[in-house]
């Protein structure tokens, strides 16, 4: 290996996903850097990863590395910071703030849908409108919005649109609240509601927590470890159960909730013969009208009069996801794939919206044809000279797309070399909660009971969510490929959000024929029963919220403990890398769920704080946070989990089959 | 395997549906959208539609809305490669079908109004063996056996066993666990019906083998049938989909065989029955479908050999059933106590037609007076004998044990009757000593003799009521002259027997009886039993119920101490109250044993008669089960039923039991027997002795000529001119509702 290229990423070497290996060659080849490459280069701040640099006064930054000596006990722990901050206030304030800012990020992006929700519902963004109106009353319901009304002296049901404007003020309300506690809490099983109020972690409003957090870790304010960990566990819930899941049911009332769909997944998706955009980031608001607008008869006569067969909108990260499993639009890639979308040449556009979305996107986007174009006021990029910023406003939101797909058709033209690969993989997506419900029994049947039903046989050992990013620093893809592909075949059933969830797109394991080939012999015979894939994607990382809902139906459909921290289930984030996985990671583990991380949380400098994280927390909430970096080591620990789990519910044992004669039926509780 | 099952079955619910589309656009050219649509003699319209959709079909036009919904139910058919998930579609595409195939039966009874025979058994000399829909008097009688237990589920037959004597043993060992066969569809012509027809079997709901229709689409017939009970005994309100079908997956033990090759439209239907959690088991190799959870266990099991497909079925539904092994030469279960012998078939009888005195009795004896099992006969055997002739027969039961209980001997008494009708190739009627006893040919050949009569009793008594005695034996009498003495021996005993029973009343009784045997099936529902009020199925009386207890103390029949008296005229009592509130899980806290106006028992929908509020009569009426006409109360029986089953207080009406009318309390609260007004002319004859009697009581000997029937009208303003030219004593009555 030369000098020059000891620099570079070995392609082979650090993604197992063809395509990124064919892009990363071209890109080298064209002396275009990727993040890739700068992994290779830039190596991790050791005390930055122990979580152990404090800068949160201009005397410091204290850095108070764990020493080997400390770590084997042949000298005392004797660390503190110039205010006498011990590794445990540094490490927990550390943490919380990363909290913080991943719950904020996912909240305020729910507020941003919850604002327009409320434009539309009072008919003042008129592009976007209710399209499952069903579940508009299921969540009137939850925030005691009434669904009917008297009119001459009988029930009937209310005006969708009068139902909205409360349910969208009440959602708004959320935020800002300061008392009390958040209403989708009640959602949750009553076990574990109680031992949130038992721990007293239930969140008051969402933005109350996260401001109490930055007040609570600034310098002088609380130096007890447990009690800002309380915090963080207070703010995450505030999270998963209010900005989030507020902000995925808002969602699927204005564009729809998923149901089984089908879709193709990788950079093969884009077609030289079309004008290709790619719409980025996090926020299905932009998106979800450049897909609208596209398919209008105007938009396909403009590509055309460009000499384009059309467009190929195609998706990257988490947008990608809401798109797909609303509209079975197409993914690009993943996080670590946006830099090498650009290096086909076949780019026109490159729109994004909010977080994951890298600087260097810009940069690299200058060293082609393609316009990259900022859409969020919150969200502008200095670098680049192709970076371009169209505000979108929600109020005129279809003519703003317009506008973003007529700079895309004008760049046509622009085009230089293109270099698509050919890679692509069919996929089966769109497992909301409402969609595993129905398919399990039909219109008439619809409940999860034959999942507990198979859970409680032995079927299906258990459920995991397996979520979260991708990491430059780990191999590309193959965490999640090696720790799903060990879950499947021990007939646990996998439940996939963001880019793991495109990692398995891209693998295969998302078509319902990967069952028979990965799966171990009991989920693969009742994926074979319902005809579905022994991985459910179940949409974006914000829609984490899902995997909650779901859980919680579990529990209510019976047989499976009171509360979520009775299931055999579990999280894992195998390749984690943004500030909101630690807050999806921490409103999981304080819901009752065993997290598994493949990258450790920054806590190591403070072996107390791990400890609080790792074994504590169980106590407190039910589920505790882990770290095992071997894909499939990791998969064994959840396994083993799960058996606890299940033996603690008496299910460890084969069934019997109970045969009922008159006497039996008469002792069934009256439904 | 599954994908397999979704796809044909997808593809048969859209033929069913498309089919059933056409069918209806004819009849709507043809009817007109104004022809009235029914299945004859039923109540809830057509009762899938209504039950699941909550839709009332009562003509052409009506039908469109269902159909609509089925159209919408049909899913896109699966694909090949990257298919979506088919399961729910699947269980839609099934139920779509069986909804659309609702509808074209009930065109059917409206194009070819003689297809299936309104009746409970079939015509074989006219060659008439499709009965369809079930008419609400036999749903009602035989929706009972599934509330009490002595039906413990029914199996669908589609299609056709590999022969006529393969059909046989199939039906006969389902008989043998009492569990209804219900027949339909066939295979390349022949039916599983006409299958038993050739072999010689009797068919009809008489004998549990009931032939629904030759086509799949009859198939709607047992699931309405099972939906109907659901709604009548259960409570279900009609549009709960979701609760109707968790009542029939977790309270009616139904399921399907599927014999012979299983084409698409067959699939739908299974896939249909499966949202009733009503699984499938086929003798041919069809895809499985195994995992559990819409059903209680499988769903789809394949490749049965017919000779183990009542064991596997019976397994895969997890329905415990028994069967009766007695020794004696003929088969023995209560699927056989409807079983007919016509003079043709019969090789001997006892009373009845040929005269012969008969006689039943069970008495109590000392311990060392009985040896337990002794069959004793007196008498030549039936082998004496012509073919067709007749004999003398008197049967005497002596029982012993330490505690045997005078008051039990006419409970055992009773049992004699459904005991020995139990047995395939006897039939009983009657019961002390105007009992008739008919012994077929057939028995005969196989070599039953009168002793065979006291094995089944010594057995089954000792069976079912073995924890109230120690030791038993029969007595068989043919002799014309010790018969008759025995006659005479037990005469005497009836008439002491009778008044000690009349004589017992409520007053004098400090512990009632509950009986929660409905809850099986009416889950709220609780009845409380006191000496002047029997049970409302007609089938429970006080005696009964106290031997149930002792028999069963943790049973469904628990002693209440009816406690304080709160109300000596309507019939309320403090202990009877806890009970009630506590047994039908608060559902319930007030109830008067004596009113229908107020705080009413409640019923689970298999009462005997319904009483009814006349206002403008200012009486009450009362209709019994049998009787299919209109009545006063603008509702038939059924419809009348429909409106309180379920185990819900429904003031204004009450269920009680045919001897309720002639017992002293009978709704005493609102008047009493002075207050009936109108009866049907049949209930009114089968009562008339004790109607005449209960008169001379309450100082109106002729009240039952004052009380109209339907000769003379089924509204109120038809029978009011009677009542009045009669002096009916309700007219002059304060106002019913006080």
């Amino acid at each position: 290996m030369s000098e020059a290229n000891s620099k570079l990423a070995v392609p082979e070497d650090v993604t197992v996903d063809k395509a990124t290996i064919k892009m990363l060659h071209l890109a080298q080849s064209k002396g275009i850097e990727t993040i890739f490459d700068r992994a290779v280069k830039m190596k991790q701040c050791n005390i930055g990863t122990e979580g152990i640099c404090c800068k949160v006064c201009s005397q410091g930054p204290c850095r108070l590395p764990l020493t080997k000596g400390i770590k084997d006990g042949s000298e005392p722990d004797t660390r503190i910071g110039l205010c006498g901050a011990t590794p445990e206030t540094i490490v927990a304030r550390n943490l919380i703030r990363a909290m913080a800012a991943g719950c904020a990020s996912h909240s305020d992006h729910g507020r941003s849908v919850a604002e327009t929700f409320l434009a539309m519902a009072r008919r003042e963004a008129h592009d976007y409108t209710i399209k499952d109106e069903i579940k508009l009353r299921e969540v009137a319901g939850f925030f005691d919005v009434p669904v009917t009304e008297e009119k001459d002296g009988v029930q009937v049901p209310r005006d969708k649109w009068a139902i909205a404007v409360e349910v969208g003020e009440t959602a708004l309300g959320q935020w800002g609240q300061q008392q009390g506690e958040m209403i989708y809490l009640k959602r949750a099983p009553q076990a574990t509601q109680d031992r949130w109020a038992k721990q007293g972690v239930k969140p008051r409003g969402i933005d109350r927590e996260v401001v109490e957090i930055m007040h609570r870790t600034h310098m002088g304010v609380d130096q007890d470890y447990k009690n800002l960990l309380k915090q963080g566990a207070r703010c995450s819930l505030g999270n998963g159960w209010g900005g989030s899941m507020m902000a995925t049911d808002l969602q699927d009332i204005m564009f729809g909730t998923p149901y089984p769909n089908t879709g193709r997944i990788n950079l093969g998706v884009l077609d030289k013969n079309k004008i290709n955009i790619i719409v980025h980031g996090h926020d299905p608001l932009v998106s979800e009208m450049i897909v609208c607008a596209v398919n209008l008869p105007e938009m396909q006569e403009y590509a055309r009069s460009k000499g384009a067969h059309g467009y190929v909108v195609a998706g990257m990260c988490c947008t990608a996801n809401e798109i797909l499993v609303r509209h079975g639009m197409p993914i690009a890639g993943d996080y670590l794939q946006q830099e090498l979308a650009v290096v086909t040449g076949a780019v026109e556009a490159m729109v994004v919206d909010v977080q994951c979305v890298m600087e260097n996107l810009a940069n690299v986007s200058s060293c082609y044809h393609t316009k990259f174009i900022t859409t969020m006021p919150i969200a502008k990029c200095a670098s680049g000279k192709n970076t371009i910023h169209v505000n979108f406003e929600e109020h005129a939101a279809l003519e703003k797309a317009k506008e973003i797909i007529k700079i895309a058709a004008d760049n046509f033209p622009n085009r230089g070399e293109v270099n698509i690969p050919t890679d692509t993989n069919r996929m089966v997506v769109g497992f909301s909660t409402e969609a595993i419900k129905y398919h399990l029994g039909g219109t008439f049947r619809g409940s999860f009971v034959p999942l507990n039903d198979n859970i409680i046989n032995g079927r299906i050992r258990g459920v995991v969510g397996v979520v979260g990013c991708n990491n430059a620093r780990m191999e590309h893809d193959e965490v999640h490929l090696a720790l799903i592909k060990e879950l499947i075949k021990n007939d646990v059933i996998v439940l996939t959000t963001g880019c793991s969830a495109m990692a398995c797109g891209k693998a295969g394991l998302l078509t319902p024929e990967s069952a028979a080939v990965y799966a171990g012999p009991g989920l693969a015979e009742v994926c074979e029963t319902v005809g579905i894939p022994p991985v459910l994607h179940m949409g974006s990382c914000l829609d984490n919220s899902r995997i909650l809902t779901a859980a919680t139906e579990v529990v209510k459909a019976g047989g499976l403990g009171k509360e979520l921290a009775d299931l055999p289930a579990a999280g894992a984030a195998p390749g984690w890398m943004s500030e909101k996985a630690i807050g999806i990671g921490q409103y999981f583990v304080t819901s009752g769920v065993y997290v598994m991380l493949g990258v450790s949380l920054p806590i190591n400098g403070s072996p107390i704080v791990k400890k609080h994280l790792e074994v504590d927390m169980e106590e407190l909430y039910g589920g505790k946070w882990d770290y095992e970096p071997d894909p499939v080591l990791a998969a064994q620990k959840i396994l083993a989990h799960i058996d606890l789990k299940r033996k603690a519910l008496g299910i460890d044992k084969a069934r019997e089959r109970v045969l009922m004669d008159m006497a039996d039926r008469q002792k069934i509780e009256a439904a | 395997m599954s994908k397999l099952v979704a796809f044909a079955a997808i593809q048969g619910g859209y033929n069913i549906v498309q089919k059933a589309e056409g069918i209806y656009a004819q009849a709507l050219e043809k009817y007109g959208p104004d022809q009235k649509l029914e299945f004859p003699n039923t109540a809830y319209y057509l009762p899938l539609i209504y039950s699941l959709l909550g839709l009332p079909v009562k003509t052409l036009a009506d039908a469109k809305k269902p159909l609509e919904v089925c159209r919408k139910l049909l899913p896109p058919h699966v694909k090949s490669l990257n298919y979506l998930p088919y399961l729910g579609p699947l269980l839609d595409a099934g139920m779509a079908a069986i909804l659309a195939e609702e509808i074209v039966e009930a065109i059917r009874y409206v194009e070819s109004p003689d297809f299936y025979l309104v009746s409970e058994e079939v015509d074989l000399e006219k060659g008439k063996i499709w009965l369809g829909a079930a008419e609400d008097t036999v749903f009602r009688k035989r929706g009972v056996q599934f509330v009490d237990g002595s039906a413990p589920g029914f199996v669908a037959i589609v299609g056709a066993a590999p022969s006529p004597e393969a059909a046989k043993e199939l039906a006969l060992e389902y008989q043998r666990r009492s569990i209804y066969v219900f027949m339909c569809a066939n295979q390349g012509g022949t039916t599983f019906s006409q299958q038993l027809v050739d072999a010689g079997v009797e068919i009809g709901w008489n004998t549990r083998l009931v032939p629904f229709g030759p086509d799949i689409s009859a198939a709607v017939f047992a699931l309405g049938f099972a939906n109907r009970a659901a709604m009548a005994f259960g409570g279900v309100k009609p549009g709960d989909y979701k609760k109707m079908l968790l009542y029939n997956k977790d309270r009616i033990f139904a399921f399907i065989n599927a014999l012979g090759e299983v084409n698409a439209e067959w699939a739908a239907n299974a896939a249909g029955c499966v949202n009733w959690g009503f699984p499938t088991l086929a003798d041919t190799d069809i895809p499985e479908i195994l995992p559990t959870g819409v059903c209680t266990y499988e769903h789809v099991v394949a490749n049965v050999p017919i000779e183990e497909m009542v064991q596997r079925s019976v397994e895969v539904r997890g329905l415990k059933t028994t069967v009766v092994n007695i020794d004696i030469p003929v088969a023995y279960g209560p699927a056989f106590e409807g079983e007919r012998i016509r003079k043709n078939d019969m090789f001997v009888e006892f009373g009845g037609g040929s005269k012969t005195p008969t006689v039943e009795w069970v008495t109590s004896a000392n311990m060392n007076e009985v040896e337990d099992g002794k069959v004793e006969l007196y008498g030549p055997d039936i082998d004496t004998v012509k073919e067709g002739g007749s004999m003398p027969l008197a049967i005497k039961v002596e029982v012993a044990g330490r505690k045997f209980q005078e008051d039990f001997e006419p409970i055992l008494e009773r049992q004699i009757h459904h005991l020995l009708n139990y047995a395939q190739g006897l039939m009983h009627t009657g019961q002390r000593d105007i009992g008739m006893l008919r012994i077929s040919k057939e028995a005969k050949e196989k070599a039953f003799t009168l002793k065979h009569l006291g094995v089944i009793l010594h057995a089954k008594l000792h069976q079912d009521f073995g924890a109230v005695f120690d030791k038993l034996q029969v007595k068989i009498y043919t002799d014309e002259k010790q018969a008759e003495k025995i006659r005479e021996e037990a005469r005497n005993v009836y008439v002491v027997r009778d008044a000690r029973v009349e004589n017992m009343t409520d007053e004098g009784t400090e512990t009632y009886y509950s009986c929660t045997l409905c809850q099986s099936f009416a889950p709220n529902h609780v009845c409380v039993v006191s000496p002047e009020r029997t049970g409302l199925c007609g089938a429970y009386n006080w005696m009964d119920c106290k031997a149930s207890y002792e028999i069963n103390p943790t049973g469904p029949n628990q002693p209440i101490e009816k406690g304080e008296t709160l109300d000596p005229l309507l019939g309320v009592y403090k202990g009877a109250n806890e009970f009630i509130n506590k047994a039908s899980r608060q559902a319930v806290n007030n109830v008067c044993f004596y009113s229908l106006v107020n705080d009413p028992m409640t019923t689970c929908g298999c009462c005997e008669c319904i009483a009814a509020v006349l206002p403008t009569c200012n009486g009450l009426m009362t209709v019994n089960r049998d009787y299919t006409g209109e009545t006063p109360s603008g509702m038939k029986f059924s419809t009348l039923a429909g409106t309180m089953g379920g185990g819900n207080q429904a003031p204004g009406f009450v269920g009680h039991s045919k001897y309720n009318i002639i017992q002293r309390k009978f709704l005493l609260g609102d008047g009493g027997l002075k207050r009936l007004v109108w009866m049907p002319k049949a209930l009114k004859e089968e009562l008339r002795s004790r109607l005449e009697q209960r008169g001379q009581e309450i100082g109106i000997p002729d009240l039952i000529d004052r009380i109209a029937d339907e000769t003379v009208g089924v509204t109120e303003e038809e029978i009011m001119p009677f009542l009045t030219e009669k002096k009916h004593p309700a007219l002059e009555m304060e106002g019913i509702f006080g």
